[in-house]
């Protein structure tokens, strides 16, 4: 398509995160004219939504949004995309940043084709991080079959014999082992941190035995055995023997809402469980489901509906109360858990196939500080100062929400970010 | 434009190795026209080379066949040229490989009995593209003629301060129009607020007065109070707004169409189109037609919905048992007017009101729903009112009896400092009732977390109706539009003014109108100031595009737009009805005008048209059906028993990217597929299928994005419509004896892509049994 982005303002913007947070506060400041880097730490843009198969209330796919978007990129000259690259340092002002990056070295440059022969041939593997380590891959591949560049990526951890056969089967001189790591200044006058969340991790609930019972979950490992190119192609099977589970367990608030892990509500859990609910019985029209929860958070009028369509399932049943403790079936490998109904008072022990814990989500800058001068809340979240300006963070670095909040937020931090460009 | 053409073709990424290309090469070079060959055209030297025939001013209308259009866009990206690709590669020898569809021998080429289907279809797509470089052209971009940067905000509550401030700090000019006589909204009547910022955890008195302040110092914020818009006229960057004071009656007043029940006369028969627009004038008596401009109108460039909301009405509502009608059982809203007053005092008598029940779910133990419109805000509102009583009275107790706590994200923290406040007791339960207790009132609650059913006595009994949107009862934005008044399809929402698309939350069906705050869903304040800043975000950029002549999301940046060949319009007003942005208005004779930077160039009005008078630069119905044209259909005078030849139009959106996908990951169908990307499915012209059966081509697939309520169209109502018309085809069909069958629609979302080739191939099927197009060879 023919586009004219000749930009009638001045000023650039750093986006650091390429998530739909950082992809929307990147393009709608670019879309009025302004330059933009965009920053990603992995080898492809798209975050935390593109682990996912549906969003909830529509269930529609992430990869829908994320493909305007692209092409939205593709389209506007203003946009530079960075992947593979971290912030190294920010100094200066509101106005006038001069931000460090960091481009890690991906071995295969931009003749890449995506072909796949260097994946095909070699014989290193590695633990599959897209899909929360339940699969391996080849230490030459692609980050998922949407991935924005399409190329593939060589991890550092390739052996020699395979770096040889690799180079040899690229037809288009597309690997370079000689590529190193590249440090470049950019001059900014404000910075955007949509640098997303991570799922908090399980292992830390003692009491919910995640990581010592094979059946026992994470709503993001069930996203991704529900997404058709996760580790189980679609299909959600149990862990300990791929078998198809008759009977699942939610247990909400796994980690959120808790003094002793994180204080404050997820925003997305109990949405995602219910939006799970309708994964399994897409499956498993039998499927018995229990959803173990403190209050079920499905706030707005879309929402709503979406509870309400699921409250006429006869085989999905709500009970107010955590789940307090589990312990393995040792001959099924089946799950006991133990759980208060509140209402009623009495204690439900429960034996199901597979339990499922809707872990919360933590900031990511809580745990991979950004060397930049922000301020936080006790938690991690960066707190947004307009008075001060030049810095701001967009999405689920700011607080936990859903993808439309986090578009809405990222919308409006585009402009903040313009304001400061404009005030200069 | 004086069209150099050229054709360069990729070898490379196996297309040298699966294609003749030399037989290729002889397509242009038959027509005259210069074929490169390059065996890596992405590569610098590839690039360079085509680049120096730009400069040297041998091309400026080029073919690459190579690669999909969605890669290396970058690479072979050249000003001012006309560049069609050619997907030889994702679209062609990837998907169907050698081992599948063997080359053919020398003889076998020479036989009438052998065909290659994979160099059937790299040809066909050469010729395609090489017909559509013929057909189109480079845009020239639209301006309004008169043109203004100016934002009017509709709403002077918080959210719609707070986008005025933010608009004005960007360095825009504002107008802030507020129907009542005083600034501040629903915020200005508090008693005290939930807070904004961390730590979440008290009450803070409203940030509204501060914001009044605020917007004080600025003399780019034109504020006007007891004022309303009449009409909002014209589009983007050309807004002609009428004011007027609210309650008045004036001539620029905007039509509203006919209501439904109207539109019949006595025997329920409907109008004609001559009778219904006499009783449309009838209707709007005293109000002139949109297409009057008046003269005393300001200009605008974009517009911020931001009208909010008003309490719910719970009168009408059947909640008997919640005792509504006794003087001391008030709603969440009556209870806040109290507390603005003073200390909480009990209607009826006048006396402190120190036991206070909050009730947030009116379903008693049949559902666990909140009231309607509530969404989480009245849970936070009963924590905050609950606060209020223990406030005033030492001794005060409030209860809230609630099914579940909303408190998501960071208000959980509001939600931790207020359970423990002494005084406020909170239990999930369902209440059955309330009812007078001598001078007091009773309140009963079964399936409570105390283990027992609860009767609690209470001075007052609050309960958490929802926060309604003001577009339920009026349109608010007056849209001198064809269409009518208000955005379309709010009903999907309740009535909220809101956009369809998570991840689009500003693009509501009206280009160049922003919707935030409560008016769009219920919203704390804190919700609703962030919103404020995306809509004036959104206003901002629509300006900044619509003075470029570039549209806006979804196809931002393209600066074409719907030219009209009105000699030949017989004014049946098919675009003006569907276009799914209202960008058409129509005059009394029914000849539409376009209005440009309203327009999201979907063409939705060239698929409409049945004269077919509508293009744009670059995608007419010429330079679609010249492509249908240059496919070729072999027939029993070439072969004994010719391939079939099926036509797909493929929405670009989410169906071409699938295809793409399917490609990339070498997976085959059926060659004997024709794919044109199309923008929407809603720009598909019947022609074009009329074309392809009228040519012998068996059958025809349209593949596009899902509509219905939870449409995925990103042109909202695009897919619905093609399918609409391919029913319709149906009957055209029947009278030509050719069978419904071979038309068909199908929806895939960008996920699906590994469903694809077997949707494909199993519409090749079912037009397989049916035989081959009668219509073949003649």
């Amino acid at each position: 398509m023919t586009t004219n982005n000749s930009a009638p303002v001045s000023g650039s913007i750093m986006v650091v995160g390429g998530g739909i947070s950082g992809l929307t506060t990147a393009l709608e400041a670019a879309e009025v004219g302004y330059e933009v880097f965009l920053i990603e730490k992995e080898a492809s843009l798209g975050g935390r939504v593109s682990q996912l198969k549906h969003y909830f209330p529509k269930l529609c796919p992430p990869t829908c949004g994320l493909e305007i978007n692209y092409r939205r990129i593709k389209d506007n000259k203003n946009i530079k995309v960075f992947t593979m690259t971290e912030v190294q340092n920010v100094a200066g002002t509101p106005g006038d940043y001069t931000v460090t990056v960091k481009t890690a070295p991906r071995y295969v440059n931009e003749n890449c084709t995506a072909c796949g022969e260097c994946a095909s041939v070699c014989e290193t593997e590695i633990s599959n991080e897209f899909n929360f380590g339940m699969d391996r891959r080849k230490a030459a591949y692609l980050p998922h079959n949407l991935a924005f560049p399409m190329r593939y990526v060589i991890d550092p951890s390739m052996g020699t014999d395979d770096r040889d056969k690799v180079k040899e089967a690229c037809k288009y001189d597309a690997v370079d082992f000689d590529m190193e790591e590249k440090t470049i200044d950019l001059k900014v006058g404000a910075v955007v941190w949509s640098t997303g969340w991570q799922p908090y991790d399980a292992t830390r609930i003692d009491n919910l035995g995640f990581g010592r019972y094979q059946n026992i979950i994470t709503n993001m490992m069930l996203e991704r055995m529900a997404s058709s190119n996760g580790p189980t192609l679609g299909q959600i099977v149990r862990p300990s023997d791929d078998k198809a589970p008759a009977t699942i367990a939610f247990a909400q608030c796994a980690g959120s809402r808790d003094e002793n892990h994180l204080p404050y509500c997820s925003y997305i859990c109990c949405m995602a469980s219910l939006k799970h609910a309708t994964y399994l019985r897409e499956q498993y029209p039998d499927a018995k489901i229990t959803i173990y929860y403190i209050d079920l958070r499905a706030p707005g009028l879309k929402y709503e509906k979406f509870y309400a369509k699921l409250k006429e399932d006869e085989n999905i049943f709500f009970i107010k109360g955590k789940v307090a403790e589990v312990s393995e079936d040792e001959t099924t490998g089946n799950i006991d858990l133990v759980a208060e109904d509140t209402i009623t008072g009495d204690k439900i022990r429960q034996n199901v196939d597979l339990l499922v814990l809707a872990t919360g989500m933590q900031p990511t800058a809580a745990i991979d500080k950004p060397a930049a001068d922000l301020n936080y809340d006790a938690e991690g979240f960066i707190v947004n100062d307009f008075s001060k300006g030049g810095m701001f963070a967009a999405g689920c670095a700011n607080k936990p929400a859903d993808v439309v909040t986090s578009n809405q937020n990222a919308t409006g931090m585009a402009l903040k970010a313009i304001q400061t460009l404009v005030r200069r | 434009m004086d069209k150099k053409y050229g054709v360069y073709i990729c070898t490379g990424c196996g297309i040298g190795d699966t294609l003749d290309i030399e037989d290729l090469v002889e397509i242009p070079e038959e027509e005259g026209i210069n074929c490169t060959t390059h065996p890596c055209l992405c590569s610098k030297e590839g690039a360079a080379l085509i680049q120096k025939d730009v400069d040297e001013g041998k091309v400026n209308a080029m073919v690459i066949g190579a690669c999909s259009r969605r890669v290396n866009f970058d690479v072979f990206r050249f000003d001012n040229c006309l560049v069609e690709r050619v997907n030889l590669r994702e679209g062609v020898v990837w998907p169907h490989s050698r081992e599948t569809y063997p080359a053919l021998t020398q003889e076998q080429k020479d036989d009438e009995e052998h065909f290659d289907r994979i160099q059937m279809k790299a040809e066909d797509y050469l010729k395609m593209g090489m017909i559509r470089l013929e057909k189109v052209k480079l845009p020239t971009p639209y301006t309004p003629e008169s043109f203004s940067k100016k934002i009017l905000v509709l709403g002077g509550g918080i959210t719609g301060m707070a986008a005025a401030l933010d608009a004005a700090k960007t360095g825009y000019d504002v107008t802030l129009v507020e129907k009542t006589d005083a600034l501040g909204g629903y915020a200005a009547k508090l008693r005290s607020q939930m807070p904004v910022s961390a730590p979440f955890e008290t009450l803070q008195a409203p940030v509204v007065d501060k914001m009044i302040q605020e917007l004080e110092g600025y003399p780019t914020i034109d504020v006007r109070t007891n004022c309303e818009v009449a009409r909002i006229a014209g589009q983007p960057g050309e807004f002609t707004v009428t004011f007027k004071k609210p309650g008045e009656r004036i001539p620029f007043d905007v039509p509203f169409p006919l209501p439904e029940e109207m539109m019949v006369d006595e025997t329920g028969k409907e109008l004609g189109p001559e009778a219904a627009h006499e009783k449309f004038l009838e209707y709007n008596e005293g109000r002139l037609d949109i297409l009057k401009l008046d003269p005393e109108g300001e200009l605008y460039g974009a517009v911020i919905l931001a009208a909010g909301w008003r309490p719910a009405d719970l009168s009408k509502e059947n909640y008997a048992h919640l005792g509504l009608d006794l003087p001391d059982v008030v709603t969440n809203h009556e209870f806040e007017m109290l507390a603005a007053q003073g200390k909480i005092v009990r209607p009826s008598d006048g006396k402190p009101a120190k036991n206070v029940v909050f009730i947030q779910s009116p379903g008693k133990d049949e559902d666990d729903a909140d009231f309607d419109y509530a969404g989480s805000v009245t849970s936070q509102v009963a924590l905050k009112q609950a606060r209020y009583v223990t406030e005033d009275y030492t001794d005060g107790r409030a209860y809230v009896i609630y099914q579940h706590m909303r408190t998501p994200g960071l208000q959980e923290y509001f939600y931790k400092s207020m359970q423990q406040e002494d005084g406020i007791f909170m239990t999930k339960g369902a209440v059955t009732g309330v009812e007078t207790q001598g001078d007091n009132l009773a309140v009963t609650a079964v399936n409570t977390l105390l283990g027992e059913n609860l009767a609690l006595k209470a001075d007052m009994v609050v309960v958490a109706a929802g926060m309604v949107p003001v577009t339920k009862d009026d349109p608010v934005v007056n849209l001198a539009y064809r269409q009518g008044p208000g955005f379309r399809d709010n009903d999907i929402f309740g009535q909220y003014a809101d956009s369809n698309f998570i991840c689009f939350p500003y693009e509501t069906q009206r280009t160049g109108i922003y919707a935030a705050g409560a008016i769009r869903r219920a919203m704390t304040i804190e919700e609703s100031i962030e919103d404020a800043t995306g809509a004036a975000l959104k206003a901002i950029q629509c300006v900044e595009s619509a003075n470029r002549g570039m549209a806006v999301h979804p196809r931002s940046g393209d600066m074409t737009f719907p030219e009209f060949f009105f000699q030949r319009c017989t004014q049946c007003k098919r675009c003006t009805v569907e276009c799914p942005f209202g960008a058409l208005d129509d005059d009394e004779k029914g000849t539409p005008k376009a209005n440009h930077t309203r327009c999201r160039r979907c063409g939705t009005c060239m698929g409409a048209c049945p004269e077919r008078i509508i293009s744009f630069a670059d995608y007419t119905i010429d330079s679609i059906g010249s492509q249908v044209k240059a496919v070729g259909v072999p027939s029993e005078d070439d072969f004994d028993e010719p391939p079939l030849r099926f036509l797909a139009l493929i929405c670009e959106n989410d169906a071409f990217p699938a295809l793409d996908m399917v490609g990339l990951n070498r997976m085959d169908y059926s060659p004997d597929v024709r794919f044109i990307p199309v923008r929407c499915l809603g720009s598909v012209n019947v022609i074009w299928i009329k074309d392809a059966l009228a040519q012998g081509m068996d059958g025809v697939i349209l593949i596009g994005c899902k509509h219905g309520d939870d449409y995925q169209c990103h042109m909202v109502k695009g897919s619905e419509l093609a399918e609409l018309r391919v029913k319709k085809i149906g009957d055209a069909l029947s009278s030509l004896a050719l069978e419904e069958e071979r038309v068909a629609f199908v929806e895939v979302a960008i996920d699906e892509y590994d469903k694809l080739p077997k949707i494909i191939n199993d519409f090749v099927e079912e037009v397989d049994a049916l035989g081959p197009n009668p219509f073949k060879g003649f």
